[in-house]
């Protein structure tokens, strides 16, 4: 059991990282771009935007309540 | 051609960083548990990471391409993000630079703090090696493995990997110590911009978008990434600054 909760810590901070925000926040983009490209309309620009959106709320998080944050790795 | 060397960049610069940080750990091993241990450990590492990518490498190749494309660029848009956070907070002094001094000082002196085994290969320094190197090697495997096999050439892929690791090993033999004076963070840095890169395009194709410009695009999303990550550096490190002054 330790060995399986082990592996799946190491599989959540493999995948999802220091911020889990990123990855739901991907594969939202990722889904809408898809949606709007299945209705025949222009979605390229979702995921470049998304993406910076994604980095700008993730930074904000991790610095605004002190000087410093934490980091695995 | 374009594609086919930022393909190599990419991979070259992501096992350099993590390559840096496993010869700092092996090297700490060796140091202080023997290096017949540590090379164990390392050797070991190596078999199971090149396990891993020639089973993972032949498995991606019969998944239909735009659902590779689509799964594989969500998760370097994930990856590259993270680098890419990392990058940014130790840039703008909101994090402490990464230190391979300081983690090989902490390493040899909880190495040398562990008991030893009597006779052949030392428990703790094989699996201080296996452990770093298998660490470090899975996230590069994994970019290496994705990044080939969704541009249809996990050979490059697998020559830049293995070439970066050569560069640095024969470094890490020469200087016998951390390699401290690579440039981790801007390496990590634009590591980070490349695989968001890539994730952007790879995903939003496999989400079935038709890039204006065709492959052209790549370079406009990466110029796009770099200025915006390098803008949030700026203004990040503004606002340490006066987080620090005030």
């Amino acid at each position: 059991m330790r060995h399986v909760r082990a592996f799946a810590n190491f599989l959540y901070g493999f995948v999802i990282g220091d911020d889990p925000l990123i990855a739901v926040a991907v594969v939202a983009a990722l889904g809408l771009t898809a949606v709007l490209t299945d209705a025949g309309l222009a979605a390229w620009w979702i995921m470049p935007l998304a993406a910076v959106g994604i980095l700008v709320v993730s930074l904000h998080r991790a610095t605004r309540s002190r000087g410093g944050a934490d980091l695995r790795g | 051609m374009g594609r086919d060397l930022l393909l190599f960049i990419t991979v070259f610069a992501a096992c350099a960083v993590e390559a840096v940080e496993a010869v700092t750990i092996v090297l700490a091993a060796g140091l202080t548990r023997g290096w017949r241990s540590s090379l164990a450990g390392l050797s070991v590492a190596l078999i199971v990471l090149a396990a891993i990518v020639a089973v993972l490498g032949p498995a991606l190749t019969v998944v239909p391409i735009d659902a590779l494309r689509l799964v594989v660029g969500g998760l370097l848009v994930v990856f590259g993000l993270q680098w890419l956070r990392k990058a940014i907070l130790r840039a703008s002094g909101f994090v402490p630079l990464h230190d391979e001094e300081a983690i090989f000082a902490r390493e040899l002196a909880d190495a040398r703090a562990a008991g030893r085994e009597p006779g052949g290969i030392d428990g703790y320094g094989f699996l201080l090696s296996f452990k770093g190197v298998l660490l470090e090697g899975l996230e590069v495997a994994f970019i290496a493995v994705t990044l080939g096999s969704s541009q249809h050439n996990v050979g490059l892929a697998a020559a830049a990997a293995v070439t970066a690791v050569a560069v640095v090993a024969a470094v890490g033999i020469v200087v016998h110590a951390p390699l401290s004076r690579v440039p981790e963070n801007p390496l990590k840095f634009g590591v980070g911009v490349m695989l968001t890169t890539f994730g952007i395009f790879w995903g939003a194709e496999g989400a079935g978008v038709d890039w204006p410009g065709g492959d052209a695009a790549i370079l406009a999303i990466l110029a796009f990434t770099l200025a915006a990550s390098l803008s949030l550096v700026a203004a990040l490190r503004r606002r340490h600054l006066r987080t620090v002054t005030a």
